[in-house]
């Protein structure tokens, strides 16, 4: 080793200290949300430079994430200050594991919401953080092909599937998109779309009768998708590369489209069935875990992120919306706009039929997401029959519902104790 | 140092180092498998092998392995024959064949991803050549052979580097006097390869086998990238238990037994390929 590169060597290995001692005494704000990097950076560069005292902002996949914060909590000390993440992956958790926030004073503006944080406890475990929920996307070129008489802001399922056919035969190719890829989400489009629009429920009705239209519905939607969708999991890329026109996904997971070129491409409102507009929201929390370095800070971290302006900022570095009352500019970027539209158009809409995210299942919300795309893969992709699968599922869910306890949420009916599969 | 004790204290470290990061960790995970909060019980191994994907992913696996070894063998046995027979650049061709193996699997996977898939670079060149009307979709649901083929390909671009590297070293080490007799005696390149080459060749086989079978089970990023979730696998399933389901109980099971069937294959090779007591080169 020559004596410059030694001396390279040195001064790298001095910035590397001095830069984990400047880390020490920032907030490490650890999060699922706002993962790819141009919203990473943003998050840092627009959303909390404003915050004093710093914040080291440090996104991650679901697995890692848990694993450093479940390692930090099994250990009794950590660094993690404050934790962002999806409502599902706080219900995951141990609600002791995460400080009571309700001396705080602040909270949503959506009492829904406020109950859900609470996490089946009497005080608010995370702080609701910003919202969002699934609507559809179309290339400007598919609107041609609309069956008569259909209005792209209330289609119902049968009109969708009659347009993705008239586009499969115009163009010779199956252009529905479909998030159906491993990351993909499509769970949440049969927990909160198929489900409530065809059978008003999701638990209690998974195998009915009914619920045996809606996946004969699918699969018939089924084939005028692309085949390839089995490996999409974000449908902003096969708008922009045309693979797919008419597509079904979360709005941040949409943004990219609008955002590069916002005259190509329309948001509208999902479709309805027989019993409504089935909807979903997406929520996402932030919270503190009980062994956070500096107690003070983060909670002042927390209490920013819920500022209106930070609440805006936000929305533009990760096209989730604000859960508390502001006043949006009207400079907002494209990607915004549109789903803001179509999720206004949807919850407004006269048959909407809003659901709920699932609620008391604890750490069992994996095995209950599979419950729906098991049946998925099994009715859609190997072409089992449907009424046999759903029967051999309802056994799965019954099991999760019955070893959690988990009460009905809406759109199914309430119950008392947990919620049965009827 | 006395000479007696020196062996001990050098292999000292390793010990320590393999208990502390293999063996501590090992009985961590068996006891996670064995255990549901209540004491000692089956009820993750009949959880994970009761569900209806076990089957599938079990059966996809080992034809994976089956499919992709063999040809892994043949092709790193005649790539060291031919390394080892070359008078000039042979470094340079060394280097070349075992680039694959500085790359990361999941890497690899995305590489063959671009060529395989819709807008890929073998739909280009088909429809440049005018083979095909509009892009093909070949890692479809629809086409599950397609799909195991890319993964094989993948699996044998990768890995074969592996067993090449291993191989060389070891042809390497057999004595030209065998080759000069046999040529004396009139033996053709196929003989010599069969009589000499191969049973000779026997420790750095077994080795190779062995590390590149247990790799095999646990193929994983390759997958990933390729198949999604169209071509399950154990380690595929193991990591849905552990991340998408959150129950370490099960993850820890399905590595067991991905453990208990690497153990089983590598007891299998060990003996097939033993040397006898006693033989040297």
């Amino acid at each position: 080793m020559s004596i410059q590169s030694k001396l390279v060597g040195a001064a790298s290995g001095l910035v590397l200290a001095l830069a984990t001692n400047v880390a020490q005494a920032e907030v490490l704000f650890w999060s699922t949300q706002a993962k790819p990097v141009e919203e990473a950076q943003a998050m840092r560069e627009q959303v909390l430079s404003g915050f004093e005292g710093g914040v080291d902002y440090q996104p991650n996949d679901g697995g890692p994430w848990l694993t450093r914060l479940q390692a930090e909590l099994q250990a009794g000390s950590g660094t993690i200050g404050v934790l962002g993440a999806l409502h599902g992956d706080f219900s995951a958790m141990n609600p002791d594991d995460l400080v009571d926030l309700d001396d705080l004073g602040i909270a949503s503006a959506s009492d829904t919401f406020n109950e859900l944080a609470k996490l089946g406890t009497d005080s608010l475990q995370y702080i609701p953080w910003m919202q969002a929920s699934y609507i559809m996307a179309a290339n400007k070129e598919a609107l041609q092909y609309l069956p008569e008489g259909a209005d792209i802001n209330a289609l119902t399922y049968d009109q969708l599937i009659a347009w993705a056919a008239n586009v499969h035969e115009a163009t010779g190719e199956p252009k529905f998109g479909f998030p159906a890829g491993p990351k993909g989400l499509k769970h949440r489009f049969f927990q909160g779309y198929l489900y409530p629009s065809y059978t008003n429920g999701v638990v209690r009705t998974f195998a009915s009768d009914d619920a045996v239209t809606a996946w004969e519905k699918f699969r018939e939607l089924w084939t005028h998708t692309n085949p390839a969708s089995t490996n999409f999991s974000f449908m902003q890329e096969q708008l922009l590369s045309g693979d797919a026109w008419i597509v079904f996904d979360h709005t941040s997971r949409l943004a990219q489209a609008f955002n590069e070129r916002p005259d190509d491409f329309v948001a509208f409102p999902a479709p309805a069935g027989p019993t409504g507009r089935g909807f979903m929201p997406v929520l996402a929390g932030v919270a503190i875990p009980r062994t956070a370095p500096d107690m003070a800070a983060s909670k002042a971290l927390v209490a920013y992120m819920m500022k209106p302006e930070t609440q805006i900022a936000t929305l533009r570095a990760t096209n989730f919306f604000p859960v508390v009352a502001v006043d949006l500019p009207d400079d907002l970027p494209p990607a915004v706009k549109a789903a803001g539209d179509a999720v206004a158009k949807m919850s407004g809409s006269a048959d909407a039929n809003p659901g709920l995210l699932p609620a008391g299942l604890g750490d069992k919300g994996g095995d209950f997401n599979r419950v729906y795309t098991d049946a998925f893969e099994r009715i859609v992709l190997a072409g089992q029959d449907i009424r046999t699968v759903l029967d051999d599922q309802k056994g799965a869910l019954e099991a999760i519902m019955q070893e959690t306890g988990a009460p009905c949420w809406a759109p199914d009916a309430p119950s008392d104790g947990p919620c049965p599969v009827e | 140092m006395n000479a007696r004790v020196l062996p001990y204290v050098l292999i000292l470290p390793v010990t320590a180092f393999l208990c502390l990061f293999f063996l501590y960790p090992f009985v961590l995970v068996a006891k996670q498998a064995f255990s549901t909060g209540d004491g000692f019980t089956l009820d993750n191994f009949r959880q994970v092998v009761g569900y209806w994907k076990f089957p599938i992913s079990l059966q996809n696996t080992l034809l994976l392995a089956a499919a992709v070894v063999p040809v892994q063998l043949a092709l790193a046995l005649l790539m060291a024959t031919m390394v080892n027979k070359m008078q000039r650049g042979r470094d340079l061709v060394l280097y070349v064949w075992t680039i694959p193996l500085g790359i990361s699997d999941l890497a690899a996977g995305i590489i063959w991803l671009a060529i395989f898939e819709q807008s890929g670079f073998l739909n280009s060149m088909l429809s440049g050549l005018g083979v095909v009307d509009r892009p093909v979709n070949f890692l479809s649901y629809q086409h599950p052979g397609v799909v195991f083929l890319a993964i094989a390909l993948a699996e044998i671009w990768r890995a074969t580097a592996i067993m090449l590297v291993i191989l060389v070293a070891g042809i390497g080490l057999i004595p030209k006097e065998y080759y000069e007799a046999a040529e004396v005696f009139g033996a053709s390149p196929w003989k010599r390869f069969t009589r000499i080459t191969l049973p000779l060749l026997r420790p750095s086989l077994q080795t190779a086998l062995v590390l590149r079978v247990i790799l095999a089970f646990e193929v994983f990023a390759v997958v990933l990238a390729l198949g999604g979730t169209l071509f399950p696998v154990l380690m595929s399933e193991t990591y849905a238990y552990q991340f998408d389901l959150l129950d370490s109980g099960a993850a820890a099971a399905m590595a067991l037994i991905i453990l208990a069937i690497s153990i089983g294959f590598t007891l299998i090779i060990l003996r097939a390929l033993r040397v006898p007591k006693g033989a040297t080169i």
